[in-house]
C-alpha cells in the first residue's frame, strides 16, 4: 500500500477519514430509520373491527335497501362512520355461492371510482354516484360511468344470542362478486387487476378472530 | 532655557491614543448632527457584523450582478412564486397558532374560530388561502416563461429539475392544505386525492395506506397531512429555494432568445 507504514495495509489517513464518515452516517442511521419505521408502521398494524349490530331481521326485505350508519374508525367521531347499504338476500336474483355470512347482502357506500358515497334511489332501482357519474345496479355491479369494479360488501351474519343481524369487516368483490381482501376504490379486480393492486397488511380481515 | 520632561503619568491617567475613524485634536471627522450620528451608528453596527462574518462580499455576489441586456418583466415571475411562498409561511406559522389538527371537530371548530372570531383572522385565513392559489398560477406562469425562453438549457439543466421538484412540492402542499379546514368539501376532496393515489399499480396501495396511516381514513390522516403541509415540505421548499437561487446567481441570468449573441472583440482575434 503507497504511503502506509510498513505492515500496514491501509494509510492512518484513509483509515481516519473512514471511521469519521462511517461513524457520522451510524449517528444519522440511529434518527433516521426509527423515524421512518414510526411513520410507515401502519401500513402494517391491522384495523380493528367488531361485529356491530345493525337491527333484527324484520329490518330489511328483498326488495329494497336500508340504510344504517356504521362506524369504520372509533374515536374521530363523524369522520369514522360510514353507510352500508343492506337488505334480505334474493334467491331469485342473487347466484353467487352462500355462505354463513352472505345471508343478507350488506354494500359499502363507497364509490369504486374514486371513494364519494354513492346514494340509493328506490325509484330507479339503481345506486348513483354524485362525484362522476358512477351507476350501479340493484345487486351494486357496475352499469355506467367510471368506477372499476362493484361496490364493496360487509360479511354479515345473525347472532342468535341477541336475535339481531350483525355486520362484519369489508370485503372486494369482481365482476364475478368473487371475495377480495378490502381493497381502495380505483382498483380493478378482474384480469390483471388482482395482481397490479396486491392485498394490505392493514386491511380488517374476518380471520383475526 | 531647555524645558524639562513633564514627570511620567501613571498609565491609567494618560489619554488614550487616537482610534482610526476617531475625530482629530480639532474636532474634524467628528460627526456633527443628528443625522450624522444616525448614519455613523449604522455604519458601525454593520461594520461589527461584515467584520466578523464577510457577509458583504457575498451580499453584494448575490444583489448586484450583471444580467444582460432585453430582460423584462417576465424575469420577474420567480422572485413573484418566492414571495408567495414566503406570504405562505409567515401566514401558515400564524395560522398555527390557532389551528387543532383534531378530527373528532376540534380542527373545523378552530377554523371555523379563525374565520369568524379571531381578531384579522379571515384576513390572515383568506391570504393563506388566495395565497395558495396565486403560488400555483406564478410558479406555472414561471415555468412557462423559462421553457419558452430557453432558459433551461445548458448550464441552468440543473435549476430546471430543482424548479421541477420544487412544482412537484408545491402542488404537494396544495393536496396536504387542502384536507385541513376539515369541512364536507375538504374530507371528500382528500378521500378522491388518497384514491386517486392508491390507484398506481403495485405500490399505490400501500402509498394510499401511508398518506391515510392505515387501511381507513382516521384519527391519524389529519396530524400526518398537517405534519406533511407544515413541516416536512417548507422544510424542504425553503431549502431548494435557496440552492435554486444559488444556481441563478452562479450561472447568471438567460438573455432573451430575441438578442443576438455579440461577439467579443478579443475572443474574434483568436477566432481561426
Amino acid at each position: 500500500m503507497p504511503g502506509a507504514f510498513e505492515g500496514e495495509t491501509v494509510t492512518r489517513r484513509r483509515f481516519m477519514t473512514a471511521v469519521t464518515h462511517g461513524s457520522g452516517a451510524i449517528a444519522a442511521m440511529a434518527f433516521t430509520l426509527p423515524a421512518l419505521g414510526f411513520a410507515i408502521g401502519p401500513l402494517f398494524s391491522r384495523l380493528p373491527w367488531s361485529w356491530q349490530p345493525i337491527g333484527p331481521p324484520e329490518d330489511f326485505t328483498e326488495n329494497t335497501y336500508t340504510t344504517k350508519v356504521i362506524q369504520l374508525v372509533q374515536g374521530i367521531g363523524e369522520a369514522g362512520n360510514s353507510i352500508a347499504y343492506v337488505r334480505k338476500r334474493n334467491p331469485a336474483i342473487d347466484t353467487e355461492p352462500l355462505d354463513e355470512y352472505d345471508h343478507w347482502v350488506a354494500l359499502s357506500d363507497r364509490c369504486m371510482h374514486l371513494g364519494c358515497p354513492v346514494r340509493y334511489v328506490a325509484a330507479a332501482e339503481r345506486f348513483i354516484c354524485p362525484c362522476h357519474g358512477g351507476v350501479y345496479d340493484f345487486r351494486g355491479m357496475v352499469v355506467g360511468g367510471p368506477p372499476v369494479r362493484p361496490l364493496d360488501r360487509f360479511y354479515t351474519r345473525y347472532n342468535a344470542a341477541t336475535g339481531l343481524v350483525e355486520l362484519g369487516p369489508r370485503y372486494s368483490v369482481n365482476s364475478e362478486l368473487q371475495r377480495f381482501s378490502p381493497r381502495d376504490p380505483g382498483e380493478p379486480l378482474d384480469g390483471i387487476g388482482q395482481y397490479l393492486y396486491p392485498a394490505r397488511f392493514s386491511t380488517a380481515s374476518l380471520t383475526d378472530r | 532655557m531647555p524645558k524639562l520632561p513633564l514627570p511620567p503619568l501613571p498609565k491609567a491617567l494618560q489619554p488614550l491614543p487616537p482610534r482610526p475613524g476617531d475625530s482629530d485634536a480639532n474636532g474634524n471627522g467628528k460627526p456633527q448632527t443628528t443625522a450624522e450620528l444616525a448614519t455613523e451608528a449604522g455604519i458601525s453596527v454593520v461594520d461589527w457584523i461584515d467584520e466578523r462574518t464577510s457577509m458583504s462580499g457575498g451580499i453584494r455576489w448575490l444583489l448586484f450582478r450583471k444580467v444582460p441586456r432585453g430582460i423584462n418583466w417576465f424575469y420577474t415571475l420567480g422572485s413573484a412564486t418566492m414571495f408567495a411562498f414566503l406570504n405562505q409561511a409567515v401566514t401558515g406559522v400564524f395560522l398555527a397558532m390557532y389551528y387543532r389538527p383534531d378530527a373528532a371537530g376540534g380542527a373545523y371548530e378552530s377554523v371555523r374560530y379563525i374565520t369568524d372570531d379571531a381578531f384579522l383572522g379571515q384576513l390572515v385565513r383568506g391570504m393563506h388561502k388566495w395565497g395558495a392559489s396565486v403560488m400555483i398560477i406564478l410558479i406555472f406562469l414561471h415555468m412557462g416563461r423559462v421553457f419558452f425562453f430557453g432558459a433551461y438549457k445548458y448550464p441552468r439543466e440543473l435549476t430546471w429539475i430543482i424548479g421541477v421538484v420544487l412544482l412537484i412540492l408545491t402542488l404537494a402542499m396544495g393536496f396536504t392544505g387542502y384536507l385541513l379546514p376539515f369541512d364536507q368539501r375538504s374530507y371528500w376532496a382528500s378521500i378522491v386525492g388518497i384514491n386517486i393515489n392508491a390507484g398506481g399499480p403495485f405500490i399505490g396501495p400501500y402509498l394510499a395506506d401511508f398518506l391515510r396511516g392505515g387501511a381507513e381514513f382516521g384519527a391519524t390522516t389529519l396530524s400526518r397531512f398537517y405534519a406533511i403541509h407544515m413541516m416536512l415540505i417548507p422544510g424542504l421548499i425553503a431549502a431548494l429555494i435557496g440552492f435554486h437561487l444559488y444556481l441563478v446567481t452562479k450561472l447568471g441570468i438567460s438573455a432573451p432568445p430575441w438578442l443576438k449573441a455579440e461577439e467579443e472583440p478579443e475572443l474574434r482575434e483568436t477566432t481561426v
